[in-house]
C-alpha cells in the first residue's frame, strides 16, 4: 500500500540546535503509527511537520521533504490552511476554546466556509459520535466547552479535529493529563477511528505505546532507530537502544 | 487571644486605615463638588445657551462641545489604537524597528498634555490649516490618547494564552482568523477598559485643546467639524480665572457635570469589564 505520509532524509533545527536528523519515515494509511522514545527526541517536532504547524515558530530551518499522498507539502504555494484541514491534530493537554461545546465543533467548519445548519448538525454529531462523546454531551451541546470534564476536553478536541474531516489524525500525548479510564475512552476511541483515519500518536508511555501502535517508530535524539509493525517491535526489537528503552533499562 | 492573632488585628486595622486615608481625598473631593454644585443643577443649565458674561443661563455648548470632541478621538484614536496594537502583540517581530516604536510609545504616554496642545497646534490647526476646531482638537487628543489605548490593549492581547492561536492555526484558521474570531474576544473587555480610560483624559484636559479647538465664549453649536466649539474643561478654566465675579455656584456645577460625565464613562468601563469577565473560561 501507498505510505499517505513520507519523510525523506528530514533534519529541523531550532537556531543551530538540531531536533531532527536526517529521518527517513513511511508511514501508512489506515493504521496508527506510534513514536516514541524519551523526551526531546524530537517527537513533537516530527508531528508539527505534518501539519505545517512548526512555521510558526521563529528562527528555525529545515532540510529534506516531507510528503503527503506523494505531494511535497513545503513546496511553495502549498495552502497551509487547506493542509491544516486535511491534517487534524490533538494537543497534549485539553485546550478547548473559548465557548460552547458546539461552537468548538463547529469552529473548523465554519472558517472552511460550510454555512449550511443541516450541514453542521449532522458535523457536530457525527464528529461527537466518532470521538465516543456524544452520549455524554448531547444535551449540552450550548454549555460552556471548560464545564466538561478533562477526559471529555480531550474527547472534545478529538471530535473538534475530526469535524474538520481530515485525512490524518495528529495526537501528541492526548492523554498525559487524563485519568485511566479517560485515557482507556480515547484509545477506544482511537482503534475505531482508524479504519478512516491515518493515525499519528505521540503515546504518553511505552506501555500505552504498545497497547495502540499497529507500527512504532522509536526515536532516539532526533534519530530514527527503528521502525517496525508494532507486535514485532514490542517482541523482537532490532536495534539494541530501542530493547533498552522498552525494557526500562533507560528513559 | 494569642499575640499572634493581636498582631493580625493589628494588622488589619492598619491597613483599614490606610486604605481609608486614600478613599478619603476623592469622597471629599466627589462631596465637595456635589455639595456646592449641585444647586446649579437644573435644566436650563444642562440645556440653554450661557447669558450675562456666562454668569447665567446654561453651559449647553460646553457639554454638547465636549462630548463632540470626545467622540471626534474615539473616531480616530479606537482604530488605529487597537490596529496598532494587534500588530505589535500579534504580528511585529522582535526588531530593531518594533523596539523603537514600542519606545516612542512609552515616550508618548509620559508626554506633558500642555505639549501635545503646541503640537496640535502647530501641525493641524497652523501646517495643515484645520484652523482652531473640534477636528484639531479632536486629533490632538487622540494622538495623546493612542499611547493608553494601544498599551493597555496590546497587554490585554498578550494575556490570551498562545495555545488558542495555536489551535485555531490547527483547524485550518489563518493567523487573522484566529485574532478575529479567539483572541480578539477574549481581549476584549482589557481593550474597552484601555478605551475607556484614555477617552477619559480626553474628556478631562484642558491643555491639548487650548490652543487647538477650544472658544473663549461661542455661545452655540458648531455647524462644522472645523469651527471651534467651547468645551467643559476649558470653560471651568475661563470662568473660574478669566471672568471676575463669577458666582461660584456656577463653576461648581459646570465641575459637577464634567465629573459627572467622566465618572459615569467609568462606571460603563466597570460594568463592560465585570460583565465579559464572567464569560470568560480561562
Amino acid at each position: 500500500m501507498e505510505p499517505k505520509i513520507r519523510f525523506q532524509n528530514v533534519s529541523y533545527f531550532y537556531g543551530d540546535r538540531p531536533a531532527l536528523r536526517g529521518v527517513t519515515l513511511d508511514i501508512p494509511p489506515n493504521a496508527i503509527t506510534v513514536i516514541f522514545g524519551p523526551a526531546g527526541g524530537g517527537k513533537t517536532t516530527l508531528l508539527r511537520l505534518i501539519n505545517r504547524l512548526n512555521d510558526e515558530v521563529e528562527g528555525t530551518r529545515m532540510t529534506g521533504r516531507v510528503l503527503l499522498d506523494g505531494q511535497d507539502i513545503y513546496t511553495p504555494g502549498v495552502d497551509v490552511p487547506l493542509l491544516r484541514r486535511r491534517v487534524g491534530m490533538v494537543f497534549a493537554l485539553p485546550l478547548p476554546l473559548p465557548g460552547t461545546v458546539r461552537e468548538n465543533i463547529l469552529y473548523g467548519p465554519k472558517l472552511a466556509g460550510v454555512r449550511d445548519q443541516a450541514r453542521l448538525d449532522e458535523i457536530l454529531e457525527r464528529s461527537l459520535r466518532l470521538a465516543a462523546l456524544w452520549d455524554e454531551v448531547k444535551d449540552r451541546l450550548d454549555d460552556p466547552a471548560s464545564r466538561l470534564s478533562g477526559g471529555q476536553q480531550q474527547r472534545l478536541c478529538i471530535a473538534r479535529s475530526l469535524a474538520m474531516e481530515p485525512e490524518v489524525l495528529l495526537l501528541d500525548e492526548p492523554t498525559s493529563g487524563l485519568d485511566p479510564i479517560s485515557t482507556g475512552k480515547v484509545e477506544e476511541a482511537l482503534q475505531e477511528l482508524k479504519h478512516q483515519y491515518t493515525i499519528v500518536i505521540v503515546p504518553h508511555s511505552v506501555q500505552q505505546a504498545a497497547r495502540v501502535a499497529d507500527y512504532a517508530a522509536f526515536f532516539l535524539m532526533g534519530e530514527l532507530v527503528e521502525c517496525q509493525p508494532g507486535r514485532d517491535l514490542f517482541t523482537t526489537p532490532r536495534d539494541r537502544r530501542t530493547e533498552d528503552y522498552i525494557t526500562g533499562r533507560f528513559g | 487571644m494569642s499575640n499572634r492573632h493581636r498582631i493580625q488585628r493589628l494588622g488589619f486595622i492598619l491597613l483599614g486605615l490606610i486604605s481609608l486615608i486614600v478613599v478619603m481625598p476623592i469622597l471629599f473631593v466627589i462631596g465637595n463638588i456635589v455639595v456646592q454644585g449641585i444647586g446649579a443643577i437644573n435644566w436650563e443649565f444642562l440645556t440653554a445657551m450661557p447669558r450675562g458674561g456666562m454668569k447665567e443661563g446654561g453651559i449647553f455648548p460646553a457639554i454638547v462641545g465636549t462630548l463632540l470632541l470626545v467622540l471626534g478621538t474615539a473616531v480616530v484614536a479606537i482604530p488605529v489604537g487597537i490596529g496598532g496594537a494587534i500588530y505589535l502583540a500579534e504580528y511585529a517581530r522582535d526588531t530593531l524597528w518594533t523596539r523603537i516604536l514600542r519606545l516612542a510609545i512609552i515616550n508618548l504616554a509620559g508626554v506633558p498634555s500642555v505639549v501635545y496642545g503646541l503640537f496640535g497646534l502647530g501641525l493641524f490647526v497652523l501646517f495643515l490649516q484645520f484652523g482652531v476646531s473640534v477636528l484639531a482638537g479632536s486629533l490632538t487628543l487622540a494622538i495623546m490618547t493612542l499611547p493608553v489605548i494601544i498599551s493597555t490593549a496590546e497587554e490585554a492581547l498578550r494575556a490570551v494564552p498562545g495555545e488558542f492561536r495555536l489551535v485555531s492555526a490547527s483547524l485550518g484558521g489563518t493567523r487573522w482568523q484566529g485574532i478575529r474570531y479567539i483572541v480578539l474576544p477574549q481581549a476584549l473587555p482589557g481593550i474597552i477598559t484601555g478605551i475607556i480610560l484614555g477617552l477619559l483624559r480626553a474628556a478631562g484636559e484642558t491643555a491639548p485643546i487650548l490652543f487647538t479647538a477650544a472658544a473663549f465664549y461661542l455661545p452655540r453649536i458648531p455647524r462644522s467639524l472645523l469651527e471651534p466649539t467651547m468645551a467643559l474643561p476649558y470653560h471651568l478654566y475661563v470662568i473660574s480665572t478669566q471672568v471676575p465675579g463669577m458666582p461660584p455656584r456656577v463653576q461648581y456645577g459646570t465641575a459637577l457635570v464634567l465629573l459627572t460625565i467622566v465618572l459615569s464613562m467609568n462606571a460603563v468601563a466597570a460594568i463592560i469589564r465585570s460583565y465579559f469577565r464572567r464569560r470568560r473560561e480561562w
